[in-house]
C-alpha cells in the first residue's frame, strides 16, 4: 500500500505574547492509504494540531508535509483551500453544522464549489445522506436533529466530495454512548467499505479500538505505533 | 444561489435585530429625503432663476425703490432684449395668516417670465381692465379664487383698501415655478399713489432685464450700474440668481446646518449597520471556519458577508424609498404652502438616498470582511463569542 501521509520532521510552535510555546517537536509519520489511524494522548499533547497540519487548516513551524502527493506546506492560502476541498474531509467533535442550513443544504455546501450540476449535486447529496442513513431527513435543520443525527450530517458533508482521506477530532466526544458506536460503526463501514483513510484524534479507547493503528502523543512527540491487537491484549 | 440562499437566511437569523437595522435605514432614508426636500424647496428661487434675467435694485438694499424713468435708459443699453419691473405691494387679505406675494408688476411680465403661463384669453381681459390681478393655481385652490371675482386688500405699505378683479389663473411651467403669487397693474398702483401720495409715486422696487445673450450678463451689469452711478439711486445689478441666492444668504446657516444633519444621519445609520454586521460576523467566526476548512475562499467569505449587509441596506432604503414620497406628502399639506411653495422630492435626493444605503451596505462590511479574512481557520474554531 502506498503511503498518504507523509510528515517529515515537523514542528509546532506558537506565539503567547512574547513567549513561544512548542506543541509538536520533529514529529515524523507516515500513514498508508486505506489506513483507519486514531491519535491518543492527553490534552495539551498536540494531537489536534497534527490534525490540522495534517489537513491543512494551519502551517507547521518547521518541516515538510506531504498528503495525497501535495506538499502542502508550501501551497498558498488559494491553492491549498481548493487542496482541502478536493482532497480531505473533516469531521469535528461539535459538528459544526451550519444551523439556518438544512441537512441536504449542509452537505451540499462542499459541492458547490465543484463544477456539478444541480441535478448530480442531488444525486449526491441523496446517496451519501442513505450511506449515513439520514435518507429519511434531509430537510431537517441540525436542531430538529439529535446529537448523533448532527455528527452523521457532518461525516455526510465530509465524505461527499469522495476526498482520499478522512479527518475526524474527538468525532465521538460530545456524544452519548449509543450515539459514540453508531458514528464509530460508520466510520468502521467508511474504511473498510468504502476504503477511506481515516485519521482520528479521540480521548476514548473505546474509539480508539475501532482504528486499526493506534498513535500517541506526549508532550509533542510522537509514540511508537501499534496495532490495536497488541492493546487489546493488554486492557 | 445557495449562496443567495444562504445570505437571505442568514438576515433572518436575528429577525428581531435585522428588523430594527432595516428599520434604522428606512428611517434615515426619510430624514434624508424630507430634509433634502426642504433644503431644495428652500433654495429653490435660486434653481429656478434663468440664465438670461437681471435683477437691477437699489445699490442699498431691495426695499428702496427705483425711479420709473430707469425704464428706458435700461432698454437703450446694446444686448438688452426687454425691460419690464415688479413692485412688492404687501397688503393683508382678511388676515394676516393670509400671506402670499403681492406684486405690482409691468404690462409685459409675462413676457419676462413665460413659466407663468397665462391662457391668452385671459391675459387680453388681464391687460384692458386697470384693476385686475392674475393669481396662481395654488392659491386660486386655496382660497377659492374664481375668475371674476373680486379681492379686497387692506393695504399696508400702501394703505388703504385696494380691489381687484380676478381676470387670470397661471399655471407654473415647471416643477419649480412657485404657483402662490398674485400680479396685478403697476399703473393702478401708480395712479393711485399719484393722487394721494405723489412722494411715492413713479417708484418700482426692481427692474427685470431680459438679455439677448447670457454670456453678457456682467458686462450688461456693469453697463447699467454704471448709468447711474452718482445718481440719488444708485444701482446693483446681478443676475436672478445671485439676485435670489442673496435672499437665501440670511439662512445660509440653517440649510448648511441641514445639509450637514441630512449626511450625519447617513453616518449614524452607517455605524447602526457595522454594529449589527459586526455582532453577525463574531457570532459566526466558527462557521466562517468551517466555510474556510471546506474550502471557500476569501472571496466567499467576502461575498457572504457583503451581501447580507447589502440585502439589509437595500431592504432599508427601499421602504425608506416606499414611506417618504407619502410622508414628504402629508409634510406638504401641513405647512402653508406659501412658505414652501415648490415642495417635491428630487430625483437627485431619489438617488442620493439609495446611493448612500447602497455605501452604507458597503461601508458597514467592511471591517467584518476585514476580521473574517484575517482569523485563521483554527482561531476561528477556537473562538468562543
Amino acid at each position: 500500500m502506498s503511503e498518504i501521509i507523509e510528515v517529515q520532521n515537523v514542528s509546532k510552535s506558537y506565539w503567547r505574547d512574547s513567549l513561544e510555546i512548542s506543541v509538536l517537536h520533529n514529529i515524523s509519520l507516515k500513514v498508508n492509504e486505506g489506513e483507519f489511524l486514531a491519535l491518543m494522548g492527553p490534552s495539551g499533547s498536540g494531537k489536534t494540531t497534527l490534525l490540522n497540519l495534517i489537513a491543512g487548516i494551519d502551517r507547521p513551524t518547521k518541516g515538510k508535509l506531504i498528503v495525497a502527493g501535495t506538499d502542502i506546506a508550501a501551497l498558498g492560502e488559494s491553492a491549498l483551500a481548493k487542496w482541502r476541498a478536493a482532497s480531505v474531509g473533516f469531521v469535528f467533535q461539535f459538528y459544526n453544522l451550519i444551523p439556518v442550513l438544512t441537512a441536504f443544504e449542509n452537505v451540499e455546501l462542499p459541492l458547490l464549489l465543484t463544477k456539478l450540476s444541480k441535478a448530480e449535486r442531488r444525486k449526491h447529496v441523496e446517496d451519501t445522506l442513505e450511506i449515513v442513513g439520514l435518507g429519511d431527513r434531509i430537510h431537517h435543520y441540525p436542531k430538529q436533529l439529535s446529537g448523533g443525527q448532527e455528527q452523521r450530517v457532518a461525516i455526510a458533508r465530509a465524505i461527499v466530495t469522495d476526498p482520499v482521506l478522512l479527518v475526524a477530532d474527538e468525532p465521538t466526544g460530545d456524544l452519548d454512548r449509543a450515539s459514540a458506536e453508531e458514528i464509530l460503526t460508520l466510520m468502521e463501514r467508511l474504511n473498510k467499505e468504502f476504503k477511506k483513510t481515516i485519521m482520528m484524534v479521540t480521548h476514548d479507547p473505546h474509539a480508539a479500538q475501532r482504528a486499526r493503528i493506534i498513535r500517541h502523543l506526549e508532550k509533542g512527540d510522537l509514540t511508537e505505533g501499534v496495532e490495536y491487537e497488541n492493546i487489546k491484549a493488554n486492557i | 444561489m445557495r449562496i443567495l440562499k444562504l445570505i437571505y437566511k442568514n438576515t433572518l437569523r436575528h429577525k428581531l435585530r435585522s428588523s430594527l437595522t432595516i428599520l434604522g435605514i428606512a428611517i434615515a432614508v426619510i430624514a434624508f429625503g424630507l430634509l433634502r426636500t426642504v433644503v431644495t424647496a428652500w433654495s429653490v428661487g435660486v434653481e429656478a432663476a434663468a440664465a438670461d434675467r437681471l435683477i437691477t435694485r437699489h445699490s442699498v438694499s431691495f426695499i428702496f425703490p427705483l425711479p420709473y424713468s430707469y425704464k428706458e435708459k435700461i432698454e437703450r443699453i446694446p444686448g438688452v432684449a426687454e425691460v419690464s419691473f415688479s413692485n412688492w405691494f404687501g397688503g393683508v387679505y382678511k388676515d394676516k395668516n393670509n400671506f402670499f406675494a403681492r406684486m405690482a408688476v409691468a404690462d409685459n411680465i409675462f413676457d419676462a417670465y413665460p413659466e407663468y403661463e397665462v391662457p391668452k384669453d385671459q391675459l387680453d381681459v388681464y391687460n384692458k381692465e386697470r384693476n385686475s390681478c392674475v393669481v396662481g393655481k395654488d392659491i386660486a385652490s386655496k382660497y377659492n379664487f374664481k375668475l371674476g371675482d373680486i379681492i379686497t386688500m387692506e393695504g399696508d405699505i400702501y394703505p388703504g383698501q385696494w380691489d381687484f378683479v380676478v381676470r387670470g389663473i397661471y399655471q407654473p411651467k415647471y416643477k419649480t415655478t412657485d404657483g402662490t403669487q398674485m400680479f396685478f397693474h403697476w399703473e393702478y398702483l401708480n395712479e393711485r399713489m399719484t393722487k394721494e401720495m405723489p412722494g411715492r409715486a413713479n417708484d418700482v422696487g426692481w427692474y427685470i432685464i431680459k438679455i439677448k445673450d447670457p454670456s453678457q450678463s456682467a458686462t450688461i451689469s456693469e453697463k447699467v450700474d454704471a448709468l447711474f452711478k452718482n445718481s440719488t439711486a444708485e444701482t446693483k445689478t446681478e443676475t436672478e440668481r445671485a439676485f435670489n441666492q442673496g435672499f437665501l444668504a440670511s439662512t445660509g446657516a440653517i440649510i448648511t446646518a441641514m445639509n450637514v444633519m441630512s449626511f450625519m444621519i447617513i453616518g449614524i445609520i452607517m455605524l447602526v449597520l457595522g454594529n449589527t454586521m459586526i455582532m453577525a460576523s463574531r457570532e459566526r467566526t466558527r462557521e466562517y471556519a468551517v466555510f474556510k476548512t471546506l474550502g471557500f475562499s476569501g472571496k466567499h467569505m467576502i461575498g457572504l458577508i457583503l451581501g447580507e449587509s447589502m440585502f439589509i441596506a437595500c431592504l432599508g432604503s427601499f421602504a425608506g424609498l416606499l414611506l417618504v414620497f407619502p410622508i414628504v406628502g402629508s409634510f406638504e399639506k401641513f405647512i402653508p404652502k406659501t412658505f414652501f411653495p415648490v415642495f417635491y422630492i428630487e430625483p437627485i435626493t431619489l438617488i442620493l438616498a439609495v446611493s448612500a444605503a447602497l455605501f452604507i451596505g458597503i461601508a458597514a462590511s467592511i471591517f467584518p470582511i476585514q476580521r473574517v479574512l484575517n482569523t485563521k481557520i483554527v482561531e476561528g474554531f477556537r473562538f468562543v463569542g
